[in-house]
């Protein structure tokens, strides 16, 4: 690990990665990658890799874990062994699981459980290469899957995180910024500008904190912008035809995405161009592990000890 | 629970009224005993209303991560134990257990309240460890707040034991801070501070802030299904902080 550095925004107010303090790391999203699942994202997030699939509704075993008015919603935040520099060991940890838990209540709000009743939806979010914002980067990509899958939901669900290096708040962070940073602090916003996941840890003062939440809450907007653009480009073509469709997307379009609505419409390759290339080292790899839900039992066998809980930003 | 009683304790909370007539920014009784368990080298016994649990904090003499030669380990346990309630089973802890144990020991490394560099006896080979262990007793509601401030109580006890291990004079654990958390829930719109066992049962969103003596935030986690507004997230951090000053002054100030 490397050490921390002495300054984290230079003197012309750059970051390390040479972004501004309110930028975020370049992020391109692709849809339908796993010809298997119902639905299914693949985003990168500057260094981040991530891969998310939807399944279902589907029948719900073993039948005493169904809800009777209501979907029940599983979520499951992976990483790969050798997404981190130090090999992790493969399956659940502690980690994990708390990230799966608040990550699915992120879409609990938003997705319309009642419709369902007695079934599942299982989104499994696996994190190929990790550079800091994993849980981020798996919502937003989880987000996508779901609309993917065309799960009813009220709105799509944006991700990201800001943070504090020398006294100044900054957008997205990247590993340094997140390992030797004074704040890490992760939301979501639906599209209805609700809050949907809140974590935080290091120190703000409260005012910061407001601040921290209207740049997160612009970031997201960007993010929303992204998602929604990407889904016009898989989708445009049986939107157009369907006026009433566009109209309802349009709708909660932010300001600054709100003219692409048509231009998407007509030029549905726009995005994929960039997106095309990283789809076949992707698909090359074994991504089919995320075909095999492995959620019968829903703890771990072997629980690592409480020591395995400190070091949190190793893996982070 | 029914949805009878759900639905009495939620149309009373439109109204304006807690199930056990308490304000909305009102906390259950604290009461505080420090130093009950001799064995530990700090230790609290914290009831918040009819919630009970016991934290003990024993230091060990132990190697520092390589990433932090120079300074002490904190670990942070908190189980739900069968003993504390007829919900809670034996076994690998779930998802509900862990979050709340990371929160709390989120709580307590973030905010710095303990001074790590001062718990480094030999750089890179002998630190001290600090564990920490929360014991829910009894559980009526709003463990996570019982746990907060029953731990930072545990360790404002606690002494290194350095003549116990040969590593020269006890001395108190260096604190820094009082980090505490404060607890709300979302039911109907409304935002209630301390959570008891119904309302948890009830609400769809719970916030857990943690905020330090300057009034800075060192740690805030959103529980639930449900989401929160702006407009609530910002009123319940400012409530947080209010609260946890109150709490600081009235119960561990003077220990």
């Amino acid at each position: 690990m490397s050490d921390k550095p002495e300054k984290f925004i230079d003197e012309n107010g750059l970051r390390l990665d040479g972004r501004q303090v309110d930028e975020m790391r370049p992020m391109k999203m692709e849809l339908g990658v796993i010809s298997r699942a119902d639905g299914s994202c693949y985003l990168e997030w500057g260094k981040n890799k991530v891969m998310a699939a939807v399944y279902g509704p589907r029948e719900l075993h073993p039948r005493r874990m169904q809800k009777a008015d209501s979907v029940l919603i599983r979520y499951r935040y992976n990483m790969a062994a050798f997404s981190v520099e130090d090999r992790i060991r493969p399956g659940p940890n502690r980690r994990s699981i708390e990230i799966s838990k608040v990550s699915r209540e992120a879409f609990e709000p938003v997705v319309l459980t009642h419709l369902y009743p007695g079934a599942v939806i299982d989104v499994f979010a696996e994190v190929l290469q990790a550079d800091a914002g994993t849980r981020t980067a798996a919502i937003n990509a989880a987000s996508m899957a779901l609309a993917d899958a065309g799960i009813p939901m009220k709105g799509l669900v944006a991700a990201c995180a800001v943070g504090k290096v020398d006294g100044q708040l900054v957008l997205d962070l990247n590993k340094a910024e997140d390992n030797f940073g004074d704040a890490d602090f992760p939301m979501t916003f639906t599209q209805d500008g609700e809050v949907s996941l809140v974590q935080m840890d290091g120190n703000f003062t409260q005012e910061e904190f407001k601040q921290a939440v209207e740049m997160c809450k612009e970031g997201c907007q960007k993010i929303l912008g992204m998602q929604q653009e990407a889904l016009r480009n898989k989708f445009a073509g049986e939107l157009s035809t369907d006026e009433v469709d566009v109209e309802l997307i349009e709708e909660d379009v932010v300001e600054a995405e709100s003219d692409d609505v048509d231009e998407g419409a007509a030029e549905p390759e726009e995005v994929d161009e960039d997106v095309e290339e990283s789809q076949d080292d992707v698909e090359d790899d074994s991504m089919i592990k995320a075909d095999e839900p492995e959620f019968e039992e829903d703890e771990p066998e072997d629980e690592p000890e409480s020591e395995e809980d400190e070091p949190e930003e190793e893996t982070a | 629970m029914s949805a009878l009683k759900k639905d009495y304790i939620y149309n009373l909370i439109l109204k304006g009224e807690r199930s056990d007539g308490r304000a909305f920014d009102e906390f259950r009784d604290i009461e505080l005993r420090t130093n009950v368990i001799e064995k530990a080298e700090g230790s609290a016994w914290l009831k918040l209303g009819k919630t009970e649990v016991l934290v003990g904090v024993k230091l060990q003499v132990g190697k520092p991560f390589p990433d932090s030669a120079d300074q002490g380990v904190i670990i942070t346990s908190l189980e739900l134990n069968p003993i504390a309630s007829p919900d809670f089973e034996a076994g690998p802890p779930r998802e509900n257990a862990i979050e709340m144990a990371r929160v709390a020991d989120r709580g307590i490394r973030e905010s710095g309240a303990i001074d790590l560099t001062k718990l480094c006896i030999t750089e890179g080979e002998e630190v001290w460890m600090v564990f920490i262990d929360v014991h829910v007793l009894n559980n009526y509601g709003n463990i996570q707040d019982a746990a907060s401030l029953g731990a930072i109580a545990a360790l404002m006890t606690a002494t290194i034991p350095a003549e116990r291990e040969g590593k020269g004079e006890d001395s108190p654990l260096p604190i820094r801070d009082m980090p505490l958390a404060v607890t709300l829930v979302n039911i109907g719109g409304s935002m209630l501070v301390d959570p008891g066992l119904d309302e948890e049962a009830v609400c769809g969103t719970r916030i857990t802030i943690v905020s330090n003596q300057d009034g800075s935030i060192s740690g805030m986690q959103k529980s639930g299904d449900g989401a929160l507004t702006e407009e609530q997230l910002l009123s319940a951090v400012e409530m947080a902080c209010k609260k946890a000053s109150q709490i600081r002054e009235a119960n561990l100030l003077n220990i």
